[in-house]
């Protein structure tokens, strides 16, 4: 399959600061691909880097195989979803849609036959008339999506496209984006802060920390195998155990996580890891509930599924407990 | 505890007693806030307007020299007898022609500062784009017109760069020439674009501060170059901005009286003609009429502005 988008080395600095440092990854054709971290980690500077709103200080950047640096945007193969939508407020709908058509000099039927395509693609087929002010904050996300995707670009990069959107809508647009995704084949670039959106559509996930990739890999093994410790805890929710507990519970100062799902209070003979602690809080989520555990200057959290057994017996405050786990679930951290 | 509690209600002052019953009645609080404006908005502004206005309905008795107040339109017939009607060409032409001067000077300059400058040079062009206008106008004006004398440091500098037979052959020139700069047209014409310009610079530097960068970014992404996002999202967005600050130019330069007699060659504008008809002549009548002429011509103005799209964006 063929590269739709390979960095090499890049850096790019701002006076001092390097917001994304020595960075190389590379994204395949038709690859749903997100770029998580914490704000400030420099994944959306990878992402405008693409755009090519920004210049890599040093490295270079393909796209398809082409030299972007020094390209300007107008001249790239890529499409951009902003964060905050940027619909052109003087316009209306289909004019916004239509804008990267009209631009490029297609003709007017072809232009509006295209715009009105692509918003019965996302579904705002009746709203071609309206300003961007009289939409809907889920509305106004589509029209973006409409009106980068009309272009046919090759590759479509999202800059948190559903951050400023309620869960439920959330949920429901990360569905469809999904669906978008398979239904036309191209390249998704997506830049994101929350893991869970990250592990449930990508195929590729990038796990940024202060402008270095901490570790790429498919979503499965992200979660069950994280390489370093920021990894561990950024995505999903991690016990990490430093060195001197884990020479407590291992007789090996290997530091390690493991994830709260495995953790049992129910003792057989694969749960062969234990600890004894004292619960310290206890947190119900409805399906499941969360239980904080004091190992002794440590909180582990293990989960309970809430059972009609379990809610009965769950465990108390001050309750003295044995945790126990499968030595097979234990990440050993490299840092 | 209850009994601190008790007191504090029992014995409030009387500023807390006042504050609460103001927040409580919330309209009350609005019409005591607003009634002062409103008057002096109401009576000083719109009522002296006003009745000015109905002045220019009065009769002049040109051969007695009084004013009676026998209503009559023959006030705003006379604007377009043939002097009058001059004067108002004269006047708008010389409106346009400093309004469209701004804009193109006073966009660049709101432009760069508002998108390269760094903080401490947006001060600067703060302070530079105002700092002419703490200065009293009309010493501005007189020291101009050194400026442009024979004598003036503009000439000598023209003299020095040799263009001085370009500049004789540009005072050649009909309409905006002259003997000599001072007495020009384009001497006029220079210095009202000085005088207002900074009222051209600041609601455009406004405007173009409410666009946002990724508006301009998300054109680019979408394939447009430079100068198509300039024409088809900048502009229009800042259009309003620039249809502000034209009003101040264009009208500003519509009722200007101490310029035209100044600096440029003889002949009234309608602030002269206000000042002479309403000062030495007595005709308040027909001065309240020309002072009409500007107001109608801005709403002309403001009909095409418009009919041009200039408030879509708002």
């Amino acid at each position: 399959m063929a590269i739709a988008v390979e960095f090499s080395a890049v850096t790019r600095h701002y006076g001092n600061v390097k917001a994304v440092d020595n960075v190389t990854i590379s994204v395949a054709e038709g690859e749903f691909f997100s770029m998580l971290g914490p704000s400030g980690s420099g994944k959306t500077t990878c992402l405008r880097l693409i755009a090519g709103f920004e210049q890599p200080t040093h490295g270079s950047i393909k796209i398809f195989g082409q030299e972007a640096a020094g390209t300007p945007p107008y001249e790239r193969e890529v499409n951009t979803v902003f964060q905050d939508y940027a619909l052109f407020p003087h316009m209306n709908v289909l004019d916004n849609v239509a804008y990267g058509l009209q631009v490029k000099g297609v003709a007017k039927n072809e232009y509006i036959n295209r715009a009105e395509e692509a918003l019965r693609l996302v579904a705002l087929g009746e709203y071609s008339k309206r300003k961007p002010s009289e939409l809907s904050g889920g509305q106004r996300q589509r029209v973006a999506l409409a009106r980068a995707l009309v272009n046919r670009p090759r590759v479509l990069l999202l800059d948190e496209p559903l951050g400023a959107l309620d869960l439920k809508l959330r949920e429901q647009m990360q569905l469809e984006l999904k669906t978008l995704h398979n239904k036309l084949g191209i390249t998704f670039i997506y830049v994101t802060h929350d893991q869970g959106e990250a592990l449930s559509m990508s195929d590729r996930v990038a796990v940024f920390n202060k402008g270095k990739v901490e570790q790429c890999d498919n979503p499965r093994n992200l979660y069950t195998h994280p390489k370093t410790r920021f990894v561990a805890d950024f995505v999903g929710t991690s016990n990490v155990i430093s060195s001197d507990l884990a020479q407590k519970i291992t007789g090996n100062n290997h530091p390690f996580s493991i994830r709260p799902e495995h953790i049992s209070i129910y003792h057989n003979h694969k749960n062969v890891m234990k600890i004894e602690g004292v619960v310290a809080d206890v947190q119900y989520h409805g399906a499941t509930s969360k239980i904080e555990v004091d190992v002794g200057n440590k909180m582990l959290a293990f989960v309970l599924s809430n059972t009609e057994y379990s809610e009965t017996h769950l465990p108390q405050s001050g309750q003295k407990l044995t945790l126990c786990w499968p030595q097979n679930r234990m990440v050993m951290l490299s840092t | 505890m209850h009994s601190l509690i008790y007191n504090a209600t029992t014995t409030k002052p009387l500023s807390r007693w006042l504050s609460n019953a103001l927040y409580r009645k919330n309209n009350l609080f609005l019409f005591l806030l607003l009634t002062p404006p409103l008057l002096w908005f109401g009576i000083v502004y719109l009522g002296s307007l006003f009745a000015l206005l109905w002045q220019s309905f009065y009769t002049f008795d040109s051969f007695s020299m009084a004013v009676s107040p026998d209503l009559t339109l023959e006030n705003y017939r006379s604007l377009f007898d043939a002097t009058n009607f001059d004067i108002i060409l004269r006047t708008g032409t010389m409106a346009i022609a400093v309004t469209l001067a701004c804009a193109c000077i006073g966009f660049p300059i709101a432009y760069y500062m508002t998108r390269y400058g760094s903080p401490a040079e947006k001060g600067f062009f703060y302070i530079a784009v105002m700092l002419p206008m703490w200065a009293s106008y009309i010493v501005k004006t007189y020291a101009w017109t050194v400026i442009l004398s024979q004598e003036g440091i503009l000439y000598w500098g023209i003299n020095h760069l040799g263009l001085a037979s370009t500049l004789s052959n540009v005072l050649q020139i009909p309409a905006i020439g002259g003997n000599t700069l001072a007495t020009s047209n384009l001497g006029r014409f220079i210095v009202f674009t000085y005088i207002w310009l900074p009222f051209m610079i600041l609601p455009i530097q406004a405007a173009l501060e409410r666009v946002p960068t990724n508006l301009l970014q998300a054109s680019a992404d979408l394939g447009a170059k430079p100068a198509q996002t300039f024409r088809r999202v900048l502009f229009p967005l800042v259009f309003p901005g620039v249809i502000a600050g034209s009003i101040f130019t264009f009208s500003l330069t519509l009722g200007d009286y101490i310029i035209p007699q100044l600096i440029g060659p003889s002949g009234l504008y309608i602030g002269t003609m206000v000042y002479t008809m309403q000062g030495s002549v007595g005709n308040m009548p027909l001065a309240a009429a020309f002072t009409v002429v500007p107001i109608v011509l801005i709403f002309i103005y403001l009909a095409f502005a418009k009919r041009a799209g200039a408030f879509d964006a708002l």
